[in-house]
């Protein structure tokens, strides 16, 4: 009996010690992708910047003040030859080749920089601008030697420093690996997960209610509800296809829009929100719809009222599960044109976009060492605004668990 | 009416049974007492009358016990209908049977009063017996029909009452008779005319058992209650 | 067939002095149907206002679903069919200008399993009339709260925590929650289906007393498996077996002398 007692605590320990080590096991290998991520990708936010010297006062800029201030001012300063300015005083400052250290768009950031304290244009100054993605790689080690040698003598002279790059969240794609940023994708992520919350949420919320509500038990329903288990399961390049077809192809609705892209998930997401929904709305105990519709309670307010505020918590799991599955997303927005490269953000949501995770594989594509970090970059931010819309929606679930 | 099928709980079987046992019981014992007091009345035997009064205190002994067992049934057992009424019944029975064996016991007390002298009054003594067997059938008959929960049996029990009533009548005009020819017998026929007295109450209380009987088994109340006034 | 003892149904002399009003609930004739299954079986009945009726009867003999028939809560219940006619004030229930929203608020019902809602127990009184349009004003509703509470026996238990979830409360200050709820809509009829079976046996007095106090004001039917308090608590006891009306009639009556053989056998326990 004694032996029996013991077998069964050992047993116990044993399950116990088990189900421990696949806790561990798992959580081992989100922190070893976390920490492999944030390795690689935090130098992606960081961005070499030199120090340029440039003297306005001995040689003037040929440029209108009054312009300066309005928006003609870009124009302005492009017109009197800003770049080729900037260009020669780096030649002057850091030798022959000097050019090649600073980024092809470092005259922006003097024009920014002008445009800021026009009083510049009267003084000699230096001015950050940012380095050259191959100075950029050596300053962070790797690189040419020699390259690295420069590095060593501009960070003596104090020339060189590395900053936060707020330009990466707030600039689109562009081909100058110390140019890009991420906005352009965050900017048609946030778009598309926008449109496809709009149409997935009500339109599979409202299917759940009536399959589990009104819909009669027959034969027809049944096959819905293998059909829509179904559909969960299928693969997330055939609505790819579907999308192609019917949206740009029969309704010619403009490509990589972010309005189509946002139709295509919501089509794969809705069969999610439905299951989630209707088990959700199952798990409602019948004694509350008796309750009320003793009181005297329409069917409709029966759902609406009681059922559906129950069974929210579960219902917003099933939109949590549908939304992370879209926002991760890359076949199906591929085949429905979203693999175009644009530089400027969407406007609106019929303006041609990309999305975080597309972005993340053209990237992977190139060639440019800079490339790399800024990759892992993007999948911090993919990370970041998974967590995010999680967070947001694990607080509403929390809030209407609460409240009721 | 039958009882029809038992009970689901059977210990509620066996506490109605016990309650009956014991009614019958007890009514067994107030039977036997009538018919010994009439033979020791007859006979003069003081010993017997002696063996009547012990049977008395059994009979009260009974008493308190069905009073406690249906106590104990109505707090136990809640009965309803019929179990109700036969337990309520049983109560009541119970205690028109220890009125009965006091009767008994009464008649026996008076034998040795009565035997003061002997012989002569043998002529009138020996009406009394028949009407005591009448009596005694009275009770015997009420008591089965108790166990029966059989009403009909029940009712011509109450019927006899009358002629019971009629043979009193009788044998007070024959013994006031007897008395105003036999004066020095007087104290003695005044017993008799008490026992005669007692055996018409026996059957009295036998016609109220009948009506209990009655209720238990029908859940009515006999429609004519015997409030004859040519009793006193 | 079955038998109904409407001679005693008509008996009211237990109650004082009434003029023989029509019954508030009438029911002639019903039949029920779980798809091919007959439940019910050609039951006619009567319930009026002044006594409380309860329902007796072995499990699965239909009490609750004839119960439900009574407010149409079987329409849930896809199978479920109704024969017969059923009126409440006259008006036959089953017919199709019946509005069953209308109905439910005039025949209220209180379930076995005390079921309030997730809300504040102002929130759980409140709803129905809120629902039903009964209260124009802030302090209207306050007061069919507050009077529905009192009515319910729970008023001087809560008042100060209005606020507090329904759910919160105990099993017995839960049931008559319900009640009250039932109450706030001002029924007519008050159907109470087993309300006790989930309570302990002080909970359980006091909605016995409740139901007492009720008595009256709405017609009240209570199903209830426990003979006992269908003895306490009503005036006229309906016993029913394989779905038909056995016996109908005065409570002491039924308890004492039952005229049927199976009711005798199920009161005293000679059933099955």
């Amino acid at each position: 009996m004694q032996k029996r007692i013991r077998k069964r605590y050992r047993a116990e320990r044993r399950f116990r010690a088990i189900g421990m080590g696949a806790v561990i096991v798992s959580a081992a290998f989100l922190f070893f992708l976390l920490a492999t991520m944030i390795g690689n990708g935090a130098a992606g936010f960081m961005r070499t910047e030199v120090a340029l010297p440039i003297d306005f006062k001995s040689a003037p800029l040929e440029v209108d003040r009054a312009q300066l201030g309005t928006r003609g001012a870009d124009l302005a300063l492009a017109g009197a030859g800003l770049e080729n300015r900037v260009k020669t005083a780096a030649t002057a400052a850091f030798g022959e080749k000097g050019d090649e250290l600073i980024a092809e768009n470092a005259w922006t950031a003097v024009r920014d920089a002008i445009k800021e304290d026009p009083n510049l244009l009267s003084q000699s100054a230096h001015i950050w601008v940012p380095a050259s993605s191959e100075l950029d790689a050596a300053a962070d080690g790797g690189g040419e030697p020699e390259l690295r040698a420069r590095v060593q003598q501009l960070r003596d002279r104090g020339a060189l420093q590395s900053g936060f790059n707020a330009g990466f969240l707030s600039r689109a794609d562009s081909t100058d690996p110390t140019a890009v940023g991420i906005w352009g994708a965050l900017k048609g992520s946030i778009l598309t997960m926008l449109v496809t919350l709009l149409i997935a949420f009500p339109i599979g919320v409202l299917s759940a209610v009536y399959l589990e509500e009104y819909a009669p038990k027959n034969r027809w329903t049944d096959l819905i509800e293998v059909s829509i288990n179904n559909l969960a399961a299928v693969p997330s390049i055939i609505f790819g296809l579907l999308g192609l077809a019917v949206f740009l192809g029969t309704l010619g609705l403009p490509s990589a829009a972010p309005l189509v892209g946002g139709l295509t998930l919501a089509l794969m997401i809705m069969p999610v929100i439905v299951i989630a929904g209707r088990n959700a709305i199952k798990a409602v105990p019948p004694s509350i719809r008796d309750a009320a519709l003793g009181i005297g309670a329409s069917r409709v307010q029966v759902v609406f009222h009681h059922v559906l505020p129950l069974a929210l918590p579960g219902i917003l799991t099933g939109t949590i599960i549908g939304m992370a599955r879209a926002l991760g997303e890359t076949a199906p927005l591929l085949l429905i044109g979203m693999r175009a490269f644009i530089v400027t953000p969407p406007g609106g949501v019929f303006d041609p976009a990309t999305v975080l995770p597309v972005q993340i594989f053209l990237w992977s594509d190139e060639v440019s060492r800079g490339f790399i970090e800024k990759t892992s970059a993007a999948i911090i931010v993919l990370l970041a605004f998974l967590l995010a819309m999680n967070a947001l929606a694990i607080y509403l679930r929390n809030k209407f668990e609460t409240r009721w | 009416m039958a009882t029809g099928h038992e009970h689901t709980v059977k210990a509620f079987d066996q506490d109605i049974k016990q309650l009956r046992a014991l009614i019958s019981q007890m009514g067994g014992l107030a039977e036997e007492s009538i018919r010994d007091a009439m033979i020791a009345l007859q006979r003069g035997d003081t010993k017997l009358a002696k063996e009547v009064r012990a049977k008395d205190k059994a009979i009260d002994a009974i008493e308190a016990e069905v009073e406690k067992l249906a106590v104990r049934v109505i707090a136990l057992r809640a009965p309803m209908a019929d179990d109700l009424r036969e337990v309520v019944a049983a109560l009541k029975i119970a205690a028109v049977i220890e009125r009965i064996g006091d009767y008994a016991k009464n008649i026996a007390k008076r034998t040795p009063l009565i035997h003061a002298t002997d012989g002569e009054r043998i002529e009138a003594i020996s009406l009394l017996p028949a009407m005591a067997q009448m009596a005694g059938d009275m009770v015997h008959e009420v008591l089965d029909a108790f166990s029966a929960r059989d009403a009909e049996a029940a009712i011509r029990v109450s019927e006899r009452d009358a002629r019971l009533d009629d043979f009193y009548d009788s044998i007070f005009r024959t013994l006031v008779t007897y008395m105003v020819e036999n004066p020095r017998t007087i104290s003695e026929v005044a017993h008799l005319l008490f026992v005669a007295k007692n055996i018409e109450r026996i059957g009295d209380h036998a016609t109220n058992v009948a009506e209990m009987v009655y209720f238990a088994a029908t859940g009515q109340y006999l429609a004519d209650r015997d409030t004859d006034t040519a009793e006193n | 067939m079955t038998q109904v003892d409407f001679a005693e149904a008509a008996d009211v002399s237990a109650i004082p002095a009434q003029t023989e009003a029509a019954p508030k609930m009438s029911a002639r004739g019903v039949n029920v149907f779980y798809g091919e299954k007959q439940a019910i079986r050609d039951v006619s009945i009567d319930v009026d206002m002044d006594n409380v009726t309860a329902f007796i009867g072995p499990s699965g003999c239909g009490k609750s679903t004839f119960l439900r028939t009574l407010n149409r809560m079987n329409d849930t219940v896809a199978s479920a069919r109704v024969e017969g006619e059923i009126t409440l004030d006259g008006e036959n229930i089953y017919d199709k200008s019946m509005d069953v929203v209308q109905l439910r608020a005039r025949v209220g019902m209180v379930f076995q399993k005390p079921n309030p809602f997730p809300k504040s127990i102002y929130e759980n009184v409140a709803y129905g009339p809120r629902i039903h349009g009964l209260a124009r004003a802030k302090g209207d509703m306050d007061q069919i709260v507050e009077r529905s509470l009192r009515r319910a026996g729970l008023w001087e238990e809560v008042k100060d925590r209005l606020n507090d979830s329904g759910t919160a409360l105990s099993g017995g200050q839960q049931q008559r929650l319900c009640i009250a709820r039932a109450i706030a809509v001002d029924p007519e009829v008050i159907l109470m289906d087993e309300p006790c079976s989930a309570l302990d046996p002080i909970a359980t007095a006091k909605i016995e007393e409740l139901i007492h106090e009720l008595r009256g004001r709405y017609a009240i039917v209570i199903v209830t498996h426990n003979m006992q308090q269908a003895a306490r608590v009503s005036q006229r006891t309906a016993f029913f077996h394989l779905g038909t009306l056995v016996e109908y009639g005065e409570t002491d009556q039924i308890f004492t002398a039952p005229r049927q053989e199976r009711t005798k056998d199920y009161i005293t326990g000679r059933y099955g």
